[in-house]
């Protein structure tokens, strides 16, 4: 049976570049599809009539036809805008960290329907919780699971014995934890406090709402945050740049309280 | 390229690439202009090369408003009729262009060439936002209007400058957001609805 020249699809806009005079390539996460990029013709004028519907960081129901090479949009209309996303300066760089990560992580055409919920449902939690370090956190971490880099956190890697309530070691190249002993001799690795450790496996098992329910300190989300950015970081082996920005952002805020 | 220049001249040749490399020009436009050329009088060519000469000679940056301009400062920021007290944000010197011939309004303009967008690494340095607030420090400025585009990096910019700029006390506004003139409500998309329900004016 010959392939149907249209095709339907839920997508999330994770990326988008010029093309041309008004057109955009732009990169879609779909359930179902993976990740795909496709043209969208004429976007950049101000009376198209798709444009709004293909901003990024918003969920919509697109319309594709098949092209020789990429797929053209030919047809769009948004589920969720996540409006409160897009008024927030702080929630609009949260969102366009998440989805950065979520295009560097994967494939083309590799679907992964777990992901694309995990990219949907953290979208929607960002404007609703106060938890937002956190979140990022949980993402990260379950965006690395589903990548297949689901850092193990119950022993040591090296002699395999379980992991004592002391500072342990984490290191991003094995991602894993390493006992104190075993940990001074990996140069890569760094030390991992016992909340941190205990908050990390945590996430592991657990959904966003018992997450979000965690009250952390300052310091131990700052620790959190420079664990799974390394270990982040290692794996890409590049910057996230939209992460150098939320440290622009958080240094910003700093200068002008003090 | 080598079966352009075998078939014609090697000048004519020369004159199709450079055309070709040109933002929609494609290798039959290019060969078309290059042929239309050749045929024109002398005196249009020479203007028209002449016309691109000075472009990369004489224009350069008012210091400004960061406006393209062949004199400093820019005729706009001379102008002692425009009001000096109104300075509006915009991302490029085309909007310029397309504000001024509103006719409407008769402030001053600053030009970021560009957006702040995360995800392509254009921060805060990439863009004329120091300038901007070096611009600010002599109080003479009364109101900011932020006409960034409305996608998600000029409003991001907007939330940006905004945050930046109200310590300073200036009364800051932003373009406001709603349906373009001419469009069908039926194609418009949720954000751009909910701005339009939420900055309704009364008849």
């Amino acid at each position: 049976m010959p392939r149907p020249r249209n095709y339907q699809t839920e997508a999330i806009i994770i990326k988008k570049t010029k093309l041309g005079e008004a057109d955009r390539i732009l990169t879609l996460y779909t359930p179902d599809l993976g990740k795909i990029q496709a043209v969208a013709r004429g976007v950049r004028r101000p009376k198209s009539k798709m444009a709004g519907h293909l901003e990024l960081l918003t969920h919509s129901q697109v319309t594709l036809a098949r092209g020789r090479n990429l797929d053209i949009i030919i047809g769009s209309q948004t589920i969720n805008g996540f409006l409160p996303l897009k008024t927030d300066l702080w929630l609009t760089s949260y969102g366009l960290y998440v989805t950065e990560l979520v295009n560097q992580f994967t494939a083309d055409h590799i679907e992964d329907e777990t992901l694309f919920r995990l990219l949907l449902d953290t979208l929607q939690a960002l404007s609703e919780t106060n938890n937002r370090e956190l979140l990022l956190r949980y993402f990260e971490i379950h965006l690395l699971e589903s990548s297949g880099y689901r850092p193990q956190l119950q022993e040591c890697v090296t002699c395999h014995q379980p992991l004592e309530p002391v500072t342990n070691f984490f290191c991003a190249s094995i991602g894993s934890t390493l006992c104190p002993v075993c940990g001074l001799n990996q140069s890569f690795a760094r030390p991992i406090s016992v909340n941190a450790l205990k908050v990390l496996r945590f996430i592991l098992g657990k959904d966003f709402n018992a997450v979000g329910r965690l009250k952390i300190d300052a310091t131990l989300s700052d620790e959190l945050e420079s664990i799974t950015r390394s270990y982040l970081k290692y794996l890409l082996e590049r910057e996230v740049k939209s992460a150098n920005w939320l440290d622009e952002l958080k240094e910003q805020i700093k200068k002008s309280k003090g | 390229m080598n079966q352009q220049t075998t078939l014609g001249a090697d000048t004519i040749g020369r004159l199709i690439q450079e055309l070709n490399k040109l933002p929609g020009i494609g290798p039959k436009s290019a060969q078309r202009l290059a042929y239309y050329l050749m045929r024109a009088p002398q005196e249009q060519a020479s203007q028209l090369a002449d016309a691109i000469l000075s472009i990369k000679q004489k224009i350069k940056l008012c210091s400004i408003c960061y406006n393209v301009t062949d004199s400093d400062p820019c005729p706009l920021c001379r102008n002692e009729q425009r009001d000096h007290s109104v300075v509006c944000v915009v991302e490029q010197p085309q909007d310029i262009l397309a504000i001024d011939h509103t006719g409407v309004y008769k402030g001053l303009y600053h030009v970021l060439h560009g957006a702040i967008s995360p995800t392509e690494g254009v921060g805060t340095n990439d863009v004329k936002i120091k300038e901007l607030i070096n611009r600010l420090q002599d109080n003479s400025v009364k109101e900011i209007i932020l006409a960034t585009n409305t996608n998600l990096e000029g409003e991001q910019t907007a939330l940006y400058l905004n945050q930046l700029l109200s310590p300073l006390g200036i009364k800051i506004t932003r373009l406001a957001r709603g349906l373009p003139f001419g469009t069908e409500l039926e194609y418009a998309d949720d954000a751009t609805l909910t701005r339009a329900l939420e900055g309704r004016q009364q008849l």
